[in-house]
Parts: C-alpha cells; sequence; structure tokens
C-alpha cells in the first residue's frame, strides 16, 4: 500500500479481500459491510466507493449491511463513523480486489499492469477490448489476500463515480415495497407483545397470568422476573391482551424520584474529571462572562416503535432486527442466554430511524425470551407507542456551564465548561453488561453497572464538543456524569455535542454583545482554523448577515466541528417570535471532507436542522417518581409540516481531504443558532430547553 | 406497588376483537375483496396481516401520526383508528395502488426523484394524504401542502423535501389533468 495510513480497525478484524467482496455471480459486485442503514444512506455511498475502485457501473454493485453470519464486524453503526471508517474499508477492500485482478490479467496478457483498463468490468489493453473481464479473472486467483498488503485507491483526480449525487439505492422499497423488519412475513410466524414493567428496578410482578392466558386468542403468557410475554397466532389477539395485562399488572418496586432532575444533575456532587486543559487559569486576564444552560429527559421518538423477530431452532437463535449493532447485539444476547455467541445469528433489517440507542436491542429481547417458549416458530414483536416513549433509553438530560474571561482588547483569554450529565453510553455489552431492558429484572437478573461514559477516542459522551474550537489560550474543561438518578438514559444523536455546543455558543454571543461586536465578526477573530472560517463565512453569506433589524425577529449563528475531529458545520436561523418561538428561515454549510455523495450530506443535514429545531422549541419527557410518564404523541409534540424552516444547505466539497462523519453536525450548531436569534428577537436568554412559551416568560420577568 | 401509567393503549383495540368472525366485502386497490375475520379490527392490521398490504404502516395506534393513512372513498382515513365494519362496501386505497393510479404514481416518484426521504417509514402515509390532497384539483400552494400534512409526523426531518416534491408533483398533476 503507497500511502501506509493506520487501518481501520474493521479491516484487522477481516483483512481479506474475500470478506468484503465477492463476484461469483458474472456481471454482479457483492458487498457486505458490516455497518447498517438507518435511513442516512451510508449503504448508497459505499455502492459508490466500491464501484468507483472498481471501475464498474454502479448498478452493478448489490450491498448488504450486518449480518452476524456473512459480514464483517464492525461493531455499531454510531458516532458518525460509517463514512471515515466503513467508508474506508470498503474503498481499500475494492481498490486491493482492482490491483490483484488486474495483476492476473498482466501475467495472462503478458501486458504491463499500467498499460490495462478496465472499463465497467471489461478489461482493455490500451484501448483494445480483451475477452477478459472482471468475473473470468475473479474465477482465475483466490481473493483471500490481505487487503492491506494490496490496496491503492485511485487518487482524488481520477475518480468520477463518488462526488456525485447517486440517488439512493433503496429509497423507493421504503415507500412502494415491504423492506423493514416490521413487514417480515415467515412461515408459521407468530405475534408477540411484552408487558414491561414502568421501572427498571422492578423485580416481582402481580398478575394473574392463567387469566391472562385465557384471553381471546392467546396461545402462551410467559412471565419471567418482573417481565411478561404474550404469544398470539393473530397480532391483534396479542395487543389486545397486552393491553389487558398493561393495565391491570403490578409491579414490586421500591424506586422514588421526586423533584427536579435538571436541578438535581445541575447541583450533583458526583466526582468530576477533568478532560483537556490549556494554558493556566490564573493567567486570564479580563472580565468574567458565564452562562449555564441545560436541557431535559428527550426522546429518540422513532416513527415506527422497535420490531424485531425470533426464532429458535435446535438451541439456536435466529434474530431478525434493526439493531445499530448486529455483533455486538449478539454477544449481549448470548450473555442472557449463556450460550456461545456462535450459537445466535443477528441479520439486520431496517427500522425506521432509531438517531441514536432506541429500542431497537431490548425489542430482540423480549422477541427471543418469548420465541423460547415455542421453539421452532419465529415470532415478531412490535412495541407499542407507549412502550417507545417509557422503555427505550432516554436522551440524557443535562446541564452546562460555560465560562470565560474577555479582555481590554475584546480577545477571550480563558474558557472554562464543565458538562453535568446523565450517561451516554450504556449499549448493549457496554460496561460488561447484556444493557438489554428486560434483562434488568428476569429472575436471575442481570445488574445495570454504571456507565463509564463514551471514552474520548469516540469522541466523548458528556464531554463531547465540550472543549471548544475558539483559538482561547487557557482553557479547563470538565465533566461529571451523574449515575444517581433512576432513570436510563443512552446515546442519543450527536451526544453531549448538542448542548455543549449551545453552552458555548452562547457564552461567545453573549460575550460578543458584551463588547458590541458582530457575532460572526467576533468568532472569526478566534478562529485561525481555516476550514471553520470557511462555513462560518460562507454560510453568513448565504444567510445576508446580519439581516436587517425588526420587532419581534432575529437572526442567530451556531457554529462546531462536530466532536472536533468530524464535520465543521455552521447555522442561521431567523425566527420569528409572538406567542411563541418561531424558526422560518435556516442557512448551512457543511464541510464533511470529501463527499461521497454531496445529496446524501444534505438530506442528514436538512435533517438534522429540522430535528434540533424540533428538541429546542418543543421537546421534553413528562416523569412520573422514577417513570416515565410519557406515553403518546398527544403529551411530546414535535415539529409539524407547517412548522418547519425554509431550509438552505451546501457542501463545501474537499474532494483531497478525508472522508469525516457529518449526520449529526448540525444538532448543537442549531441549537445554538435558535438560542442566539432569539435573543436578538427580544434582548433576553432563555438559558434552559426547550424553548417554550413559558421558557420566554420566564426569562422575560 | 406500582402501576404502568398511560399503558400501552391502542385506542382501536379497546374492544374486544376475537368476538365473532364475518365476512367483510370491499374494494381494495381497484380489486374486489372479502375478509372474514373480527368486524372490530382495526382496519391497519387487516391489511397487513390478511390482504399483504404491509405498506400500511403501524406507528402509534392511536390517529396520531399518520403512518397508516388510507383512502376510503378517496378521504384520508387512519387505518389504526378505524374498525374493518366501517368500509364494507366501500373503495380503499393503499399505497399498493401507486402502480395504476396515476397521480399516486406521480406523487412516488416526485418524492423519489427528489430524494425526499431518510428511513421512508413515514412516506407512504404521507404520500396517501397528499393523493386525497390532489385528488381533483391539483393547485396546492406549500402552505396548502404543510397544512394537509400536519396530521402526519416525519422524526428524520424531510419536510422541506417532501414540501418540495409535493409541489412538483401537484403541478405535474395539474398539468395532466389540464
Ligand atoms: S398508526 Fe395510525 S395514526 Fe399513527
Ligand atoms: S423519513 Fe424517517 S420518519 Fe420520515
Amino acid at each position: 500500500m503507497t500511502e501506509g495510513p493506520t487501518l481501520p480497525q474493521p479491516l484487522a478484524a477481516s483483512p481479506q479481500i474475500s470478506q468484503w467482496l465477492d463476484f461469483a455471480t458474472d456481471g454482479t459486485v457483492a458487498l457486505r459491510s458490516g455497518r447498517v442503514e438507518l435511513g442516512q444512506g451510508n449503504l448508497t455511498a459505499f455502492v459508490q466507493i466500491a464501484a468507483e475502485e472498481l471501475d464498474v457501473a454502479p448498478g452493478r454493485v448489490s450491498i448488504i449491511g450486518a449480518d452476524t453470519r456473512s459480514t464483517p464486524n464492525e461493531g455499531f453503526t454510531s458516532g458518525s463513523m460509517s463514512m471515515p471508517v466503513g467508508g474506508q474499508c470498503v474503498r481499500l477492500a475494492a481498490s486491493a480486489a482492482r490491483e490483484v485482478l488486474l495483476a492476473e490479467a498482466a501475467k495472462l496478457l503478458q501486458r504491463g499492469k499500467e498499460e490495462l483498463r478496465m472499463v465497467d468490468g471489461a478489461i482493455l489493453a490500451g484501448s483494445v477490448p480483451t475477452d477478459l473481464t472482471l468475473w473470468k479473472l475473479a474465477a482465475k486467483v483466490s481473493l483471500d489476500v490481505d487487503i492491506a498488503r494490496h490496496a491503492a485507491p485511485k487518487p482524488p483526480t481520477q475518480r468520477s463515480i463518488v462526488g456525485r449525487s447517486l440517488p439512493r439505492i433503496d429509497l423507493e422499497e421504503k415507500i412502494t415495497g415491504a423492506p423493514f423488519v416490521h413487514d417480515l412475513s415467515l412461515e408459521g410466524m407468530l405475534h408477540g407483545r411484552p408487558v414491561h414493567p414502568p421501572t427498571m428496578s422492578a423485580r416481582g410482578v402481580t398478575l394473574d397470568m392463567e387469566r391472562l392466558g385465557q384471553r381471546p386468542g392467546v396461545m402462551a403468557a410467559i412471565r419471567d422476573g418482573a417481565f411478561v410475554g404474550i404469544i398470539a397466532e393473530r397480532e391483534v389477539d396479542a395487543i389486545s391482551a397486552a393491553r389487558w395485562a398493561t393495565g391491570v399488572a403490578r409491579w414490586d418496586d421500591d424506586a422514588a424520584f421526586a423533584g427536579d432532575p435538571v436541578e438535581q444533575i445541575a447541583e450533583s456532587c458526583e466526582p468530576s474529571e477533568v478532560v483537556h486543559s490549556a494554558g493556566l487559569l490564573d493567567d486570564a486576564q479580563g472580565e468574567r462572562v458565564a452562562t449555564m444552560v441545560s436541557r431535559p429527559y428527550i426522546s429518540h421518538a422513532s416513527i415506527g416503535p422497535s420490531c424485531a423477530v425470533a426464532q429458535w431452532t435446535g438451541g439456536r437463535l435466529m434474530l431478525w432486527s434493526h439493531t445499530q449493532g448486529a455483533f455486538p447485539l449478539r454477544d449481549a444476547l448470548a450473555m442472557v442466554f449463556d450460550i456461545a455467541p456462535e450459537r445466535i445469528d443477528v441479520i439486520h433489517m431496517p427500522g425506521a430511524g432509531c438517531y441514536g440507542h432506541n429500542g431497537a436491542d431490548d425489542v430482540a429481547l423480549d422477541a427471543a425470551l418469548m420465541a423460547r417458549a415455542v421453539p421452532g416458530r419465529p415470532v415478531r414483536v412490535v412495541w407499542s407507542r407507549a412502550d417507545e416513549f417509557s422503555c427505550a433509553p432516554l436522551g440524557p438530560a443535562m446541564v452546562t456551564r460555560a465560562e470565560a474571561t474577555i479582555d481590554q482588547t475584546a480577545t477571550v483569554t480563558s474558557m472554562q465548561v464543565m458538562a453535568n450529565s446523565a450517561p451516554h453510553g450504556n449499549r448493549p455489552g457496554r460496561n460488561g453488561a447484556p444493557n438489554l431492558r428486560a434483562a434488568a429484572y428476569l429472575d436471575a437478573p442481570f445488574a445495570v453497572p454504571r456507565s463509564s461514559d463514551v471514552p474520548a477516542a469516540s469522541g466523548g459522551g458528556a464531554d463531547r464538543n465540550a472543549t471548544p474550537l475558539y483559538d482561547i489560550p487557557h482553557q479547563v474543561i470538565s465533566k461529571r456524569v451523574v449515575h444517581d438518578l433512576p432513570f436510563r438514559t443512552s446515546s442519543l444523536r450527536a451526544l453531549g455535542g448538542y448542548l455543549n455546543v449551545f453552552a458555548i455558543e452562547t457564552l461567545m454571543d453573549d460575550l460578543a454583545a458584551s463588547r458590541g461586536i458582530d457575532p460572526v465578526e467576533f468568532r472569526l477573530r478566534h478562529l485561525s482554523d481555516p476550514r471553520a472560517r470557511d462555513v462560518i463565512t460562507a454560510t453568513a453569506r448565504a444567510a445576508n448577515w446580519p439581516g436587517a433589524e425588526q420587532e419581534g425577529v432575529g437572526t442567530g449563528l451556531g457554529f462546531a466541528r462536530y466532536k472536533n475531529t468530524a464535520a465543521w458545520c455552521a447555522v442561521i436561523v431567523r425566527v420569528e417570535v409572538s406567542e411563541e418561538v418561531r424558526v422560518t428561515h435556516a442557512w448551512s454549510r457543511i464541510d464533511a471532507g470529501e463527499a461521497i455523495n454531496p445529496d446524501g450530506i444534505i438530506n442528514q443535514t436538512e435533517g438534522g436542522i429540522i430535528q434540533a429545531t424540533s428538541w429546542t422549541l418543543k421537546e421534553a419527557l413528562a416523569l412520573d417518581g422514577a417513570a416515565v410518564d410519557t406515553a403518546g404523541w398527544e403529551a411530546y409534540p414535535i415539529l409539524r409540516f407547517s412548522e418547519v424552516p425554509e431550509i438552505d444547505v451546501q457542501v463545501i466539497d474537499r474532494p483531497e481531504e478525508p472522508m469525516l462523519g457529518c449526520a449529526e453536525a448540525a444538532q448543537g450548531p442549531t441549537a445554538a443558532a435558535i438560542g442566539n436569534a432569539v435573543f436578538r428577537a427580544l434582548g433576553v436568554r432563555a438559558r434552559d430547553l426547550p424553548l417554550t412559551r413559558d421558557r420566554l416568560v420566564a426569562a422575560m420577568t | 406497588m406500582r402501576k404502568r401509567r398511560g399503558a400501552g393503549f391502542d385506542r382501536a383495540v379497546a374492544r374486544e376483537n376475537s368476538v365473532k368472525k364475518q365476512t367483510t366485502a370491499f374494494e381494495l386497490d381497484g380489486e374486489g375483496c372479502e375478509v372474514t375475520c373480527g368486524p372490530d379490527e382495526p382496519l391497519l392490521y387487516v391489511l397487513r396481516n390478511e390482504l399483504g398490504r404491509k405498506g400500511v404502516r403501524f406507528g402509534c395506534g392511536e390517529g396520531l401520526c399518520g403512518a397508516c393513512m388510507v383512502l376510503v372513498d378517496e378521504r384520508p382515513t387512519l387505518s389504526c383508528d378505524t374498525p374493518l365494519w366501517a368500509v364494507a362496501g366501500r373503495r380503499v386505497r393503499t399505497i399498493e395502488s401507486h402502480v395504476s393510479d396515476w397521480r399516486l404514481h406521480e406523487i412516488v416518484t416526485a418524492l423519489t426523484q427528489a430524494q425526499a426521504g431518510q428511513c421512508g417509514y413515514c412516506l407512504p402515509g404521507i404520500a396517501m394524504r397528499v393523493r386525497a390532497l390532489l385528488a381533483d384539483s391539483a393547485v396546492a400552494s406549500r402552505e396548502g401542502i404543510a397544512e394537509a400534512l400536519d396530521g402526519n409526523l416525519c422524526r428524520c426531518g424531510t419536510h422541506s423535501r417532501i414540501l418540495r416534491a409535493i409541489e412538483t408533483a401537484a403541478e405535474r398533476i395539474g398539468r395532466a389533468a389540464e
């Protein structure tokens, strides 16, 4: 390999070409990725990358996502790592295949390799056609060879299939077909519904199992600890019985909680940890400006409740799931059932967008528990809407304080950021436990260990984006993971980056305002990173910054580089504030390095802006003691069609730079832009999210 | 002792559904069909499980998200909230009639051309709601489309693309209908 970069981790585990690519069917390249399509379009981008390196039309490449039976193990599809890691694996594997096959062609034709070309799978010598094709060559040589030895990706100037907006390969089927795990219909399939206790600490359940078994159409009712499952031939019967059982069940549980969780997180005395420091705070001169912001627990709130299909046959478990991590889920299930992971197959199938760790893995355990009662028969389990709100992991509540000093020249001399947060890292298998909901209250329960938070190497959890990208000489950045609240939380899109960016960007605007300096100008004075400057200035230009002053109208800017290592993204919004805040326009420029599929990046960024607008303006889960009270959309409004802004997103493409993750980059900047725009419209700061009418009124009085 | 609050309530299955099976006849995507099951069963499950219409999606079961939208006598109808008996003798149309219904076909084409989707789970319901909006007159403003779609939730935030796509579809349908 020429440039010799460090190999992406999945290539260490699956080092050979044949583990990624298969040319067995004439005219078709079968690509196996260990990643999964969650609605973000990554599989389409992988097809482009493979087609590029193999010089075939993208239509010839078929792709499957994670399947423990046949694909490489790429862990979780999370943290916006699909392109920088997953895409890079595909690029190296496909380029290695091209090199090996071309070398074989050179040998057969007795020509120099550099004289040969590939055109849509056909080998040309100079411009003369030969009778060799990729497929004929692949039949002659072994591809059980190391990718690292042969990989030689094309230089940027020779690429023509990547960098273009190939339409999503899966979109039409998602509209008119039946591609979701919810749609699976297997021979002899039964329908199951779980009855979960409202809290993780429930032990026993009081429920007349005999009566439950006699409900109309019920074939079996199982109880294991505080978990109850109902199996029926017909879905409606399973739903009906579960509804009855959910209404009458009572759980033994002493979990109690009172008060405001956000306040308790703010005041927590659990140990904190410095994650980054620079200079010496004592050396920082100037006037102090500080801010403190918060967000409540919020929900992933997928449109389609979580679903899985499980089947036990002769001590083996087959599971169809929309999990983000087929392999980690397999290992977590092996822990629960105390069997070897090799006895479990997990096959990914699409679900509704999850935006992080939602109920997908939990429902997989539910299905496996129920299917165990009916060996040989597949059992399909779908959560109710109430389950999805109250049983899936929550998006953690957080409080971030940020404080700076600014000197006479309007230069920020120091910044301190302290992120207090409920845990972000509780994915299946993490912290040495299954972390699957029902496992916590089975007869033989699995303790829920303390989350050790997402490591800094993965971008951090509570501290994600807590370190500002600005040139500030003295910094102390810390985090405090607050474990002492009874609510089960885990990763939600952008993790701590959403609130930390909101905090830092709120502070930057407050600092600028304290000296009467324009917020864009103020940021540029503190940014030497040219790519950061570019996204900010390009966004400002698109938005015609600063826009005319108007009563009740404001524009605001938010900026961050996601995880400080992924895409740079600036967002400007325009708000109108009357009774409520309405975001009418949003502009964004994003730099994700080499853009494989620019429209895919735009789509993700538009979606990120709309979702973050919804979080910022509307969303909060309601609690009832130690349980989640929110049970339906009535209690959890999200942004609707007539409330979405007009959006203008463009990509700053850098074909010569590495690919960077982008799909979470807009979350923090959007929140910050909205807060800053509201400040400009009203002249007051609302620091506690969501920015509802009540919160604005409170801020004004 | 603790009880589940707001417990998994699917309004449409509140009544017992297995009481007595009965045959119900209606028109489905342009063809006659008969199905034998409980008359109170929600149309959603009948369409998905008895009649193979998997494009009709379960989102909430409470009439609050629009994922399960179908047309009944051309009117937008939430199938999770509609008992089977209510469609006896009526015309039910699902996303699957995109192959025979040219207006729906235009809508699906416009959505794919505009790449107006992320996970796509919400899209069949949205396409059906829009099909009702563009039934006779195809003149629809962005505001009109947005308002019509306010009962349809999309969590991925694909709204602005969907609106753009539907504006295009409305225009094409308008031209074709002239
Ligand atoms: S599933 Fe019918 S409205 Fe949500
Ligand atoms: S595209 Fe995922 S919910 Fe609309």
